[in-house]
């Protein structure tokens, strides 16, 4: 357990009023409230921070008792457990085994736990709120996503059972009800927003439920024309090259495309770009031939 | 009450131990949308998770009903910069050869 220095949190001396202490808690908390920070762990953490040290110095009694001990706090704690046990029993209401405090004890450190029990006692039936949305990411291939799948994710030890619809798109954001975090002072759950990453390691580029690639074709069958055949995303077409194709030509193949997001049954286009490739040697004959067909341009 | 889906202000103000004035605020500002159902002012369940948003605003930041809708306002811009951030990334792969 590290000793939390309150007032360097909060960033004032020790000699801070009150009202100094009050401005500088505001001022720091509208920086790091997480409704401001949404997915930024390092906020939400130093948010806790702050909170818990406007807690202990906004308190008279707490401050008192923060400052008798200061960096000595582990005696501190020792003299206070030994009164604690000369205590009435319902003056032990607010320690941790006492079982009363409704929040989660982890938005305190240790420290402040061992000093101050559980928490204070204004929380105790307080506003309820909403548990926090939690954020997980989960990497799939594009191939992954061209059929609707079901999946178990583990969300902090739990099993989450997850239909991942086909066309899902890279950054796209899953929300699922109730899965997120317990609600504070017996309020409801979070969600859990997942957020998919969509790595695509295949010849096709994706825009949307559309996709693109580009096919090599020699010059040969790009001036007479001719039949090849093209691997689309779920198997394999016959194309017919007209003659005379130019370089960059672009054909849409209806409906091979990807899958649209929620719309069963229903694809995109798949968009071949011809790309002509013109031969590297060329015998003598060819050589030959090629200068009769320039004498006839 | 015969909407599931709606919940009484008067119970959000209990619940939440905050003032009708707080809602009827909102209201004003156009930031919450209210219906009436036999007389009692509701707003739907969906809704909850942007009310409890305002309500923190408020208590936690004392923030006002402009402060609210200025935030809410910027938080709503940048979560659509990051759509389209995202949906130009994703574009853009087409041209890229890696």
């Amino acid at each position: 357990m590290a000793f939390v220095d309150y007032y360097k949190i909060l960033g004032v001396d020790k000699s801070a009023t009150k009202n100094d202490i009050k401005k500088a808690y505001r001022k720091l908390a509208r920086k790091y409230h997480p409704d401001l920070n949404p997915n930024d762990k390092e906020a939400e953490l130093q948010f806790k921070r702050i909170n818990e040290a406007n807690e202990v110095l906004s308190n008279d009694d707490n401050r008192k008792k923060y400052d008798k001990y200061g960096e000595n706090w582990q005696h501190g704690e020792a003299y206070e457990e030994a009164q604690k046990q000369q205590q009435h029993q319902s003056q032990q209401q607010y320690q941790r085994s006492s079982g009363s405090q409704e929040f989660e004890g982890s938005d305190y450190s240790d420290f402040f736990e061992s000093m101050f029990g559980g928490g204070f006692d204004y929380r105790d039936g307080g506003t309820k709120f909403r548990g926090q949305d939690f954020n997980a990411q989960l990497q799939l291939d594009l191939r992954d996503v061209y059929t609707t799948e079901k999946r178990v994710l583990t969300v902090n030890g739990k099993n989450i059972r997850l239909t991942i619809p086909a066309g899902i798109t890279n950054g796209q954001i899953i929300k699922v009800k109730g899965k997120g975090g317990e609600g504070r002072n017996g309020g409801p759950h979070g969600d859990l927003l997942i957020e998919f990453i969509i790595t695509n390691n295949t010849e096709f580029k994706r825009d949307g439920a559309n996709l693109y690639k580009t096919v090599n074709i020699d010059l040969y069958k790009s001036i007479l024309g001719g039949d090849i055949t093209v691997t689309t995303f779920d198997g394999k077409v016959k194309l017919n090259i007209k003659p005379l194709t130019q370089n960059g030509t672009r054909v849409k193949l209806k409906g091979k495309g990807f899958p649209k997001y929620k719309k069963e049954g229903q694809f995109g286009d798949l968009y071949i770009t011809y790309n002509i490739e013109l031969p590297k040697t060329l015998s003598d004959k060819e050589k030959e031939l090629f200068k009769e067909l320039a004498k006839l341009q | 009450m015969q909407n599931k889906h709606l919940i009484p202000l008067p119970s959000l103000c209990t619940h939440y131990k905050i003032e009708m004035s707080f809602f009827n605020g909102l209201k004003d500002y156009g930031l919450i949308e209210v219906v009436s159902v036999e007389k009692t002012h509701c707003i739907h369940q969906d809704k909850m998770a942007d009310i409890e948003k305002m309500i923190r605003l408020h208590q936690e930041l004392r923030l006002n009903f402009e402060g609210i809708d200025t935030v809410l306002n910027l938080l709503e811009k940048i979560d659509y910069l990051k759509a389209e951030l995202t949906s130009a990334q994703n574009k853009l792969q087409r041209f890229t050869n890696d």
